[in-house]
């Protein structure tokens, strides 16, 4: 059997390109790191493996590109079945799909309404986000992992944002663990596995780069 | 145990229709619950408490929302005629293309019949670019799920039909043949498949429903 060849074309501070470094690290895959200034000026291969979006991260599997972090989770979950990101199920993998949708819409832009304003609209911004949390901080209910006893996916997809935290703490003048305290034991619970921990920035160097990209907007 | 099968949908909405058309593909019975939007019914309030939205499928009693969601659900529950590809990459193709259909494409082609007049060249050029991307996903496909239709194309069932009508209604020119003949192609074999074509809400009552939308947006200005 040929060598599979397994590209990642990445950006450090990107969550989403955490959740696919976590997904290979749960399969065992091991891939190609290839880093990307996305800031600065994006690489041919990154181009043309995703010219619709232009964007981190992309999966190249033995060639052929995978795009959307989301999209990429699924391929790996099904190229390498072992062990299962999903459950067996049809309808736990609905309500896991289900809740990787609502992440997907809610927590980065929820975010950026944090980091990306001032006054009035951050506090907005700030209760909404805190809403959001709860809403999921109820949906975990008292399991050790979204879908149970296991990690899997919509703990994926949620971990890496959760390194983003730090930054809209800092800027909206809260603490995750004082509002949603279960939510606060659920990541240092996941920050406890070696895929997570290995694939992830470390939230002071992200909160660095929020206050830069704040600074490109123009927001003081 | 007999299956209850309950579809809690609303007979203008795009959204409600993918299900409707994955269900029929499938041959599964069920109950068709049609809500008033502007007066959500408890039961549908219970059933989504989050997004509060249609459509929901409830199956012996557990809601499932989203209708992407619910597609794959009733991809993998009912085996018979497939949506989504067997190979994982397609599979991956095909959920791309989805997403990018709900996040990028929806918003623009809507933005464009909706928005004031001044901004609507702009909006009408960012939906040509969506439309000019699917035209060139399609090539020389008959379906985006190649012979026969999948996953792709039930989502874009609001560019096959719903853009029609609103061209009429609001007087924008969207999916014209000579930009993009491809897609016009896939539309007219698109609405002429019986599950699609049999799952259309009538075009008079969905026109006369954007157009009360229209007279109630230019009284309130």
């Amino acid at each position: 059997m040929s060598k599979e060849e397994v590209v990642l074309l990445d950006f450090w501070a990107s969550p989403f390109c955490g959740r696919v470094k976590i997904a290979l690290a749960e399969k065992g895959v091991e891939y190609e790191h290839r880093e990307e200034d996305v800031l600065g000026s994006k690489s041919e291969l990154l181009l043309n493996s995703n010219p619709i979006h232009k964007k981190v991260p992309v999966l190249l599997h033995n060639g052929k590109p995978v795009c959307e972090s989301t999209v990429i989770v699924n391929y790996i979950d099904e190229a390498w079945p072992s062990p299962p990101l999903l459950p067996t199920c049809p309808y736990e993998r609905a309500r896991a799909r289900f809740w990787g949708d609502f992440i997907d819409k809610k927590i980065f832009e929820g975010g950026a309404k944090i980091w990306g304003s001032k006054g009035e609209a951050l506090e907005v911004g700030k209760k909404d986000f805190i809403e959001i949390l709860k809403q999921l901080e109820g949906t975990l209910g008292e399991k050790d992992f979204f879908c149970g006893d296991n990690f899997g996916f919509v703990d994926i997809l949620l971990i890496p944002l959760t390194t983003w935290f730090y930054a809209y703490e800092k800027f909206g003048g809260f603490k995750v663990e004082d509002e949603c305290p279960k939510f606060s034991v659920w990541v240092k619970r996941c920050m406890q596995r070696e895929s997570v921990a290995k694939a992830l920035p470390e939230p002071e160097k992200v909160y660095e780069a929020v206050v830069m990209l704040r600074k490109m907007n123009g927001i003081e | 145990m007999a299956e209850e099968v309950k579809l809690i949908g609303m007979w203008g909405s795009p959204f409600s229709r993918r299900v409707e058309i994955a269900l029929k593909l499938k041959g599964v019975q069920y109950e068709y619950i049609d809500v008033d939007l502007t007066n959500k019914s408890p039961l549908l309030l219970k059933s989504n408490p989050v997004h509060k939205k249609v459509p929901v499928l409830l199956h012996n009693g557990k809601p499932i929302a989203e209708s992407l969601v619910i597609l794959e659900y009733i991809d993998e529950t009912w085996k018979a005629n497939p949506i989504l590809p067997q190979h994982p990459y397609d599979r991956a193709m095909a959920r791309f293309w989805a997403k990018y259909i709900d996040e990028k494409c929806l918003p623009a082609l809507w933005n464009a019949c909706w928005c004031e007049k001044k901004d609507r060249e702009k909006a009408v050029e960012e939906g040509n670019v969506c439309l000019k991307t699917l035209e060139n996903e399609l090539k020389d496909k008959k379906f985006f799920g190649g012979e026969s239709i999948g996953f792709v194309d039930i989502a874009a069932n609001f560019i096959g039909f719903w853009v029609g009508v609103l061209e009429d209604v609001v007087g924008v020119e969207l999916l014209t043949i000579d930009k993009f003949p491809i897609l016009c192609k896939w539309r007219d074999e698109y609405v002429g498949c019986s599950v699609i074509k049999e799952n259309l809400p009538s075009k008079e009552k969905l026109g006369a429903y954007f157009r009360t939308r229209v007279e109630s947006a230019s009284q309130s200005k």
